[in-house]
């Protein structure tokens, strides 16, 4: 079975908030209508949004380190949110996995809201109904789209390459491998949710570099360095002169 | 959670109608044993419309919760997984029994339907009155278990929430048919403040024992798991945004913790403690007790909608742990 999902690695993540802007404005040029945006340029203004990153300071000064958190639906295996919906609004698709909302059938009562760990479901105030993050799926499976186009719009805008979508069940797929490979793990596991969308955390890079592997070890008599120099008119590619 | 007044209303009112309910039933099944003074049937007629109005004033408050309530119909839809879509498919079910017992009583129309051993009757307002009784104690669980079964919220997430929700709603109904019984001056006063003062004294026990239980909660989510970072000291920088939102709004009161204690107290004198001084007086006056228990009643209620403010106002969502600071 498929489970299509985001893989978020914090250690790539800078929190340029790319992904909120864009997730936005596909989202709001959608068949379903615009995400509301009240007093954009008020005193107060409020608006719905799928996607957030937040900002953590881990440690205390001087040794902190700044976590940037992109947070959108998990997309969980086991939604608490969908069995509490009364009209069935709320469902998990199973074909791939995605948990949507049927905005002609939701009634706005908030339940799914009160019924999700995660804070990742919002009542558009203009529409009122419950949205939520949809995985792009009016474009995932776009035919319009080149194929490399179809993918969710966080995604595609991520300058880092910190979001990576794909399919977690097989064990192939790049997030499966990311997951894997690089200690990908889920968000408040003790509820027994199992998102399908997993965080990649922080990581040390750290290249520990020898003194023989910046000078030749097989090359005892520095014989390299003894090459005469070019000229400086002459040309300086590598296969040509010795710098 | 933001306490919203739809819902406060919502289930204080029905609560005091199914209890109302319940009281107009025990009253008729003591009258039939020889227990209690049988009072007319115009009493059961009376009590079973007050029923009917706060059970439908609460309907009509809920609407004001849905977003979109011309679509509240579909609502019945889910029944086999969600505790609302039970509630919604009871309520109007036990307002149809409780409009039948009142119309049967109104126009006294009660045709033995059989005959038990002993030559006891089975009568059309008891077999009404029965089910009513079931589908009143259906309701109270399914209004509670829309609560006490979200395990996030762990103050709701409890056996606890739908006892006091059944003993609440049953002390503010008894209550209620204690005033209505002084008024219709039918004799049933000591039986049912009796009952009403049994069951807002279980409700207290009950109540403080929540309050005891939530105050001594663990949560289980932390920022730690929040954000899978397993480190003592993480502290939120900025929540994405500087305006409000949906998340801000719905699961925080947005009062001080000196206003949550007040209120506390507000609602453990308020529903509490007066209406039992007041019930037990009005057992032990001489004069028509029917102004001291309508004020019990009235001070009950008023109480309920703050313990009802205080219920959802307590309940901290682990969703907040991602929105503790604006930048």
């Amino acid at each position: 079975m498929t489970q299509l999902a985001l893989v978020i690695d914090l250690n790539v993540c800078v929190g340029c908030q790319a992904c909120v802007t864009s997730c936005k404005e596909w989202n709001t040029s959608g068949d379903a209508g615009p995400l509301v945006d009240m007093n954009p340029y008020g005193a107060d203004p409020t608006g719905t949004f799928f996607n957030r990153v937040q900002t953590f300071e881990v440690g205390e000064f001087p040794n902190t380190e700044t976590v940037h958190f992109p947070k959108s639906c998990l997309h969980c295996e086991e939604p608490p949110c969908v069995p509490v919906c009364p009209t069935g609004a709320s469902y998990k698709r199973k074909e791939d996995g995605i948990v949507l909302v049927d905005y002609d059938k939701c009634i706005g009562c908030k339940y799914c809201s009160w019924a999700c760990p995660y804070g990742v479901r919002e009542v558009d105030a203009q529409r009122r109904v419950m949205t939520k993050c949809t995985l792009c799926v009016d474009r995932i499976y776009d035919q319009n789209l080149p194929e490399w186009d179809r993918k969710p719009a966080c995604v595609r805008a991520c300058p880092t390459n910190a979001r990576l979508y794909g399919d977690i069940h097989d064990p192939n797929s790049v997030v499966s491998q990311a997951i894997r490979e690089n200690g990908g793990y889920q968000l408040m596991p003790e509820w027994g949710t199992k998102p399908a969308n997993h965080y990649l955390p922080r990581r040390k890079t750290r290249i520990t570099v020898r003194e023989d592997e910046l000078e030749r070890a097989d090359n005892p008599l520095k014989i390299d360095s003894q090459l005469p120099k070019p000229d400086r008119d002459e040309p300086s590619l590598d296969d040509v002169t010795s710098w | 959670m933001h306490p919203a007044f739809s819902v406060l209303f919502l289930t204080t009112l029905i609560g005091a109608g199914q209890g109302l309910f319940l009281a107009l039933f025990s009253v008729e099944a003591y009258g039939e044993l020889g227990l209690v003074p049988a009072p007319g049937s115009d009493f059961f007629a009376i009590g079973s419309l007050l029923s009917l109005v706060l059970l439908g004033l609460g309907l009509f408050a809920s609407f004001f919760h849905l977003g979109r309530p011309e679509r509240a119909w579909r609502t019945a839809t889910k029944w086999r997984t969600s505790w609302l879509s039970r509630e919604v498919i009871v309520l109007p079910a036990f307002m149809g029994v409780v409009f039948l017992y009142g119309l049967a009583h109104w126009l006294q129309f009660n045709p033995p339907l059989g005959v038990l051993p002993g030559d006891n009757f089975v009568l059309l307002t008891v077999l009404l009155g029965i089910l009513g009784t079931l589908l009143a104690f259906a309701l109270f669980v399914s209004t509670a278990m829309i609560y006490a079964a979200v395990k996030f919220l762990q103050e709701w997430h409890s056996p606890l929430t739908v006892v006091n929700y059944t003993l609440l709603g049953a002390a503010s109904g008894f209550t209620l048919a204690t005033a209505l019984a002084a008024w219709a001056d039918t004799g049933l006063v000591p039986f049912l403040a009796g009952w009403a003062i049994i069951l807002t004294l279980l409700g207290l026990a009950s109540r403080i024992a929540s309050l005891v239980r939530n105050a001594r909660i663990q949560p289980k989510s932390t920022l730690q798991t929040a954000i899978g970072v397993k480190h003592p000291a993480i502290q939120q920088k900025s929540q994405g945004f500087m305006g409000g939102s949906f998340n801000t709004r719905e699961f925080f009161h947005h009062r001080s913790p000196g206003f949550l204690r007040a209120m506390k107290w507000i609602f453990l004198i308020s529903a509490f403690a007066i209406p039992t001084l007041l019930l037990a007086l009005a057992m032990a006056m001489t004069v028509d007790p029917t102004n001291v228990l309508i004020a019990a009643f009235v001070i009950q209620y008023l109480g309920l909608l703050a313990e009802r403010w205080f219920f959802f106002a307590q309940a901290n969502h682990p969703q907040n742990l991602y929105y503790q600071s604006v930048s």
